[in-house]
């Protein structure tokens, strides 16, 4: 039962998109759609919890000094997993996140947590910590792309809200709304915390 | 013509941290002062230039004659890894002025998604070398000029009074969403 807080961690109180800001990128890259943060959300948890799983296995056998080096290619390596994956079952979705499913690769959350956390721990509490983390993830993108495509497209998951020819706020689907998004939930988010004292 | 209209189009109607969104996290991490930003874009010019011209030789040299091309990403974040520890002892030997300006950027780069997101743009857009090393430079430029803008905007912030729980990313972020709406305007440039 103690473990479990290792994955609750990362859903609130260390959420890595809304209070660690890390992987900013694909965070205001890819949130045009409710779905699209499902889908890259699930991409990051794979690669998150797998290579947590084999850093905290091969942390006695990997040498301190090229560390990153060794992290890197075992992140590397489920990077083109999920890469090959995806282009072959969901071409779609593949194409609408493009550049940014190689780019997990770089994504700092991954490397963070493999040195901040995996590194040190047995591969349960791991485990839990790349799951909880990647769920964190995969609901802040989710919340910002719903956001989004409400406000932008007047739809979300696909679903129509209002008349098909109704205006909507075009500017949130653009480069711009996603900027504004983000700042405004990341301000939302330390206010809750400092109300609730989180 | 067409060299130029890679440059316009990278440089500012695609900008890479505005309209890309690759890079964000230097854009909002150094991005405090003038002078910073500039040996941050320096730094990260000289990189992208040269990391770009080495993944080309790489991608249609060893990785598509031998057929391994889904290797593409592992091999790429290696050989940006090992420029830039290469570049960083080069300078330090050869440039040390060089060197004393540019130091503490370097390691930082290795994990500027930019840099390995552009690598493999060139190479999904076919460019050839010349255009792949110009589009390089052009879109690590477009990202210095973000990055200047950026710091001279948030150095006028800090005489202004704002609410505090808007302090730090929450109006860096809005910032940035206004000076993305302004470099909307260059589409149709091209």
């Amino acid at each position: 039962m103690s473990q479990l807080k290792y994955f609750t961690n990362g859903l609130f109180k260390e959420n890595p998109s809304f209070v660690l800001v890390l992987g900013t990128c694909p965070t205001l890259a890819v949130t045009t759609a409710a779905i699209n943060g499902i889908g890259m959300g699930a991409a990051t948890t794979f690669v998150l919890v797998f290579s947590n799983l084999m850093i905290a296995a091969l942390k006695d056998l990997i040498p301190n000094k090229v560390r990153i080096a060794a992290f890197i290619v075992i992140i590397a390596t489920f990077v083109t997993i999920v890469d090959l994956v995806m282009k072959a079952f969901t071409p779609d979705l593949y194409a609408t996140l493009g550049i940014f499913i190689p780019l997990i690769v770089v994504n700092c959350i991954i490397l963070g947590r493999a040195e901040a956390f995996a590194q040190k721990s047995n591969v349960v509490p791991a485990i839990l910590d790349g799951l909880g983390m990647g769920i964190g993830f995969t609901l802040a993108i989710t919340l910002m792309g719903s956001i989004r495509e409400i406000l932008g497209n007047g739809s979300i998951f696909n679903i129509k809200l209002v008349a098909e020819d109704a205006n909507t706020i075009l500017i949130f689907i653009l480069p711009p709304g996603a900027f504004i998004t983000y700042g405004y939930l990341i301000a939302i988010m330390n206010r809750m915390k400092k109300r609730y004292n989180i | 013509m067409e060299i130029i209209g890679i440059i316009i189009l990278a440089l500012l109607v695609n900008n890479v941290v505005l309209a890309q969104f690759l890079g964000i996290c230097p854009f909002l991490g150094v991005s405090q002062k003038v002078s910073t930003s500039l040996g941050m874009g320096a730094a990260v010019i000289f990189v992208m230039a040269l990391a770009n011209l080495v993944t080309y030789l790489i991608q249609f040299f060893i990785l598509v004659p031998l057929h391994i091309e889904f290797m593409q990403t592992i091999t790429f974040i290696f050989i940006i890894a090992f420029l830039v520890q290469v570049v960083e002892i080069i300078l330090k030997k050869a440039a040390p002025a060089l060197y004393q300006a540019l130091g503490i950027y370097l390691p930082l780069i290795t994990t500027n998604c930019a840099v390995l997101g552009i690598a493999i743009l060139a190479v999904q857009k076919n460019y050839s070398l010349v255009e792949s090393v110009v589009y390089a430079s052009a879109i690590a430029a477009g990202f210095t000029l973000a990055l200047i803008l950026m710091a001279g905007i948030r150095e006028q912030m800090e005489n202004t009074g704002y609410p505090a729980g808007m302090k730090g990313f929450p109006m860096s972020l809005i910032i940035a969403g206004l000076l993305s709406l302004a470099f909307m305007g260059f589409a149709g440039l091209v």
